[in-house]
């Protein structure tokens, strides 16, 4: 019975057991034991099928940019520039690309100097960067609860120690941020950052009031504490009025004319163009943004010319070839208007009176909350295998995985309308099912799904995003306020 | 050494534990590489039959955990086309696969296994099932575990620690499958004891799983790397290695087992009792899995455990 076991045999299909992991456990950086899969990641994994309904994703709608365009765009970058489009470009990105980009913060009213800005693969390797670059294991990152999924494993990786604090209808709560510093300060601990999603938060859907954004910024130059800003969303407003990003408060309140002093700023093209270009960006305090371009360039030296100049020849002929940069966020800003509407109008139609919800005036989701007795996570079983619809389980906008355990993040923006009814109505009945069960388990009556949505007062975002329902179920609904 | 073989691994599938199947399956194509083999990745994704067909293979491997690779609905269909396949045949499946079952057959035999009740799906929904929760409660008293009846992760799997929790704990587990088991919830450590077979059933040394943090280990712990500590042999008193070895014989026979399974037990704090909670009869192959992690304790490494498993198959025609 002896084998070679050494993977030195020279049968067909011999080959070293590049699967072993245990052979390679014993290499691993300490950082990897906080990189892990879940259950629920694992089980979401099992939900891109063509037969399911997808709500989870975090995707635009690509399907709007016009096909002619890109290629006109493309033979333009080609015909002009082959030679550098296919070179290495600058580490901190090239120009006309920047000069883009100064033009999208200053569409948000943010002046910002080019100089001050890092061109970067994708928003998210601005997380990454700014971690690389500030976090020490065991640091301290302060975060709202919930946050943005995709933020869990950065932070993790770098085995940050994140403390949420649970926001509201107004986003983070300046007075429990305060609290929190305030007994960090207790531990002896400082945070590295405080990471806010100020526009129609990933997860939550809600925005900071300008008050908030104003108390965050004195705190934070009371404190001397780094703000990181992710703003991806901040030009998909869909009503109401526009807010100063904190890189402007900073910058106004240190009085020195543009540079802000304590944000950092993320923005992207992901959202408003698309993710397939992977282009992302900060802007960043000097000595900041040197270590971010150090970071980089031992990440990936530089990011995708061929996309940077795709970037920059659209902003500098879309309207000749018949769409500018701006009517097509416009565009965008239509389309997914209406299909805001459709999923609220669906969630009002099919999820029952024991649920609430976000009503974002923009961005991409809404922040939907059940019955605290149902877990959205056996809930996405259900739903993914008798109903064929998916969807985000709140768990994963929380660090330790257990918490926003009835909640689930939708996505309105990635498909179209009938989808979006189908998938809520989907949805909606899997909750039914586990309403009627807890109602026959505990002798109440299943709550029935409310028929017509009432007219009446709005009581904008209401305790949405905690779990109050108990009581007052009825006024913390969201209300249509047309 | 037997002759070189074309091997069919049926991995991936359809089932919750689909990530942990392609890992154990990844695995196996390399053992059985290194065995002089040929091994044909099969994903029972779709096309099932039509890959089986084509693949004319002489023996199917099944590496496919939760849903149809363990509850007999694989093993149905690789007798139907007359392929030798790894580990148990359908009967056994069903019975080990189907906890209610399972602990149903274990009662009647005598071996130990936490109290319990099941309940249908229709039965709260229809039958005013919700009545007959006082009378289980008192009886097997809090905390309790909630578990779907068929399902090998600990996906559904919840704690009640008071009447307060436990319907919700249950509209969860039935999210998984109609029927759900109420368990009485033993206070202890966890054991597994793997049994391969190549003459006769023969039980490997026993592993103790020690969580990390938790008080119970959840999915997530169960495969990743470095969430729970495994000892293997578990520090026990010798009688009770022992007679935890003898309990998985029983229960591997009283299941009809063939090749191979892993019986997971518990022993109480308190009474220092064993108690059987379930047999896995594919049990996990990848590096954190507790049968190669038991095999190896005893001296059986993993491409000898693979070789036997591969020669159990062939011996049952």
């Amino acid at each position: 019975m002896e084998r070679s076991g050494s993977g030195t045999s020279g049968g067909q299909g011999a080959r070293p057991a590049a699967h072993e992991l245990a052979r390679y456990e014993a290499l691993f950086a300490a950082r990897t034991r906080g990189m892990k899969s879940s259950a629920m990641r694992e089980m979401m994994a099992l939900t891109e099928r063509p037969d399911v309904i997808s709500l989870a994703g975090g995707l635009p709608d690509t399907s709007t940019f016009p096909p002619d365009l890109y290629a006109h765009l493309m033979a333009d970058v080609a015909m002009e520039a082959t030679a550098r489009a296919l070179q290495y470009g600058p580490t901190e990105g090239m120009a006309a690309t920047v000069r883009c980009i100064v033009e999208v913060m200053a569409a948000e009213g943010t002046r910002v100097d080019p100089s001050e800005v890092i061109v970067t693969t994708g928003g998210q390797q601005v997380l990454d960067l700014v971690c690389k670059t500030l976090i020490d294991p065991g640091d301290v990152i302060v975060a709202e609860a919930p946050t943005y999924p995709g933020a869990v494993p950065t932070f993790s990786a770098y085995q940050a120690d994140v403390e949420q604090v649970d926001i509201d209808s107004d986003g983070m709560p300046i007075d429990a941020l305060e609290e929190t510093l305030d007994r960090l300060h207790a531990e002896g601990r400082r945070p590295k950052f405080i990471y806010t999603i100020p526009n129609f938060q990933n997860p939550g859907g809600v925005t900071m009031s300008l008050p908030r954004r104003r108390r965050l910024i004195d705190l934070a130059r009371e404190r001397e504490l780094l703000i990181l800003e992710d703003n991806p969303y901040g030009l998909l407003r869909y009503e109401g009025e526009q807010l100063p990003t904190l890189h402007t408060l900073d910058a106004e309140a240190a009085g020195r004319g543009g540079a802000s002093d304590l944000v950092i700023y993320l923005g992207t093209f992901s959202k408003i163009l698309a993710p397939g270009l992977r282009l992302g960006w900060s802007v960043a305090p000097r000595p900041v943004l040197e270590k971010l371009n150090l970071g980089k360039q031992g990440a990936d030296l530089c990011s995708s010319p061929v996309t940077q100049m795709f970037v920059a020849a659209y902003f500098e002929r879309g309207a000749e070839h018949g769409m500018g940069w701006q009517s097509y966020v416009e565009r965008l800003r239509g389309l997914y208007r209406t299909r805001r509407d459709a999923m609220l109008d669906a969630l009002e139609q099919h999820f029952g009176e024991s649920a609430s919800w976000t009503r974002p005036e923009g961005g991409l989701f809404i922040w939907a909350t059940l019955d605290e007795r149902i877990d959205t996570t056996d809930l996405l079983a259900l739903a993914r295998t008798s109903k064929g619809v998916a969807f985000v389980p709140g768990r994963a906008a929380f660090m330790d995985g257990q918490r926003g355990s009835s909640s689930m993040r939708l996505n309105f923006a990635g498909i179209p309308e009938p989808q979006i009814r189908e998938g809520i109505r989907r949805i909606g009945s899997a909750i039914s099912e586990q309403l009627g069960l807890l109602g026959s388990l505990t002798g109440s009556s299943p709550a029935a799904p409310r028929s017509a949505p009432e007219t009446g007062e709005s009581s904008p975002l209401a305790d949405v995003l905690e779990l109050p329902r108990r009581d007052g179920a009825a006024e913390s609904r969201r209300r249509r306020d047309r | 050494m037997s002759e070189p073989l074309r091997v069919a691994v049926l991995q991936g599938g359809r089932s919750l534990e689909r990530a942990v199947s392609l890992r154990s399956g990844a695995r196996v194509r390399d053992g059985l590489g290194r065995l002089g083999h040929t091994a044909i990745a099969i994903d029972t994704d779709g096309g099932l039959i039509e890959q089986l067909i084509a693949a004319r293979a002489d023996v199917a491997f099944i590496a496919l955990h939760g849903r149809d690779g363990e509850d007999g609905t694989i093993q149905e269909v690789l007798e139907a086309l007359a392929i030798p396949y790894t580990g148990s045949a359908p009967a056994a499946c069903v019975r080990a696969t189907d906890k209610v079952l399972a602990k149903h057959l274990m009662r009647a035999a005598g071996i130990p296994t936490p109290p319990f009740f099941a309940l249908h799906e229709t039965v709260v929904k229809e039958l005013g099932g919700a009545g007959a929760l006082p009378s289980i409660e008192a009886d097997l008293g809090f905390p309790l575990v909630v578990k779907p009846a068929r399902g090998g992760s600990a996906l559904g799997v919840k704690f009640a620690r008071q009447g307060s929790e436990l319907p919700g704990a249950m509209v969860g587990a039935f999210s998984y499958d109609f029927r759900i088991l109420l368990e009485r919830h033993i206070r202890g450590r966890d054991l597994a004891v793997s049994v391969i077979e190549d003459e006769a059933p023969e039980a490997l040394p026993v592993l103790e799983a020690v969580p990390r943090e938790e008080d119970f280990y959840d999915y997530e712990s169960r495969y990743g790397i470095g969430m729970t500590t495994f000892l293997c042999p578990a520090e026990l008193e010798p009688g009770t290695t022992a007679r935890a070895q003898e309990l998985a014989l029983e229960v591997y026979g009283l299941l009809g087992c063939h090749g191979f399974a892993r019986v997971d037990l518990m022993l109480e704090q308190d009474s220092g009792e064993l108690y059987v909670l379930e047999t896995n009869v594919v049990p996990g192959l990848t590096e954190t899995s507790l049968l190669p992690q038991a095999a190896d304790a005893a001296g059986i490494g993993f491409d000898e455990l693979l070789a036997r498993i591969l020669a159990s198959a062939l011996k049952r025609r």
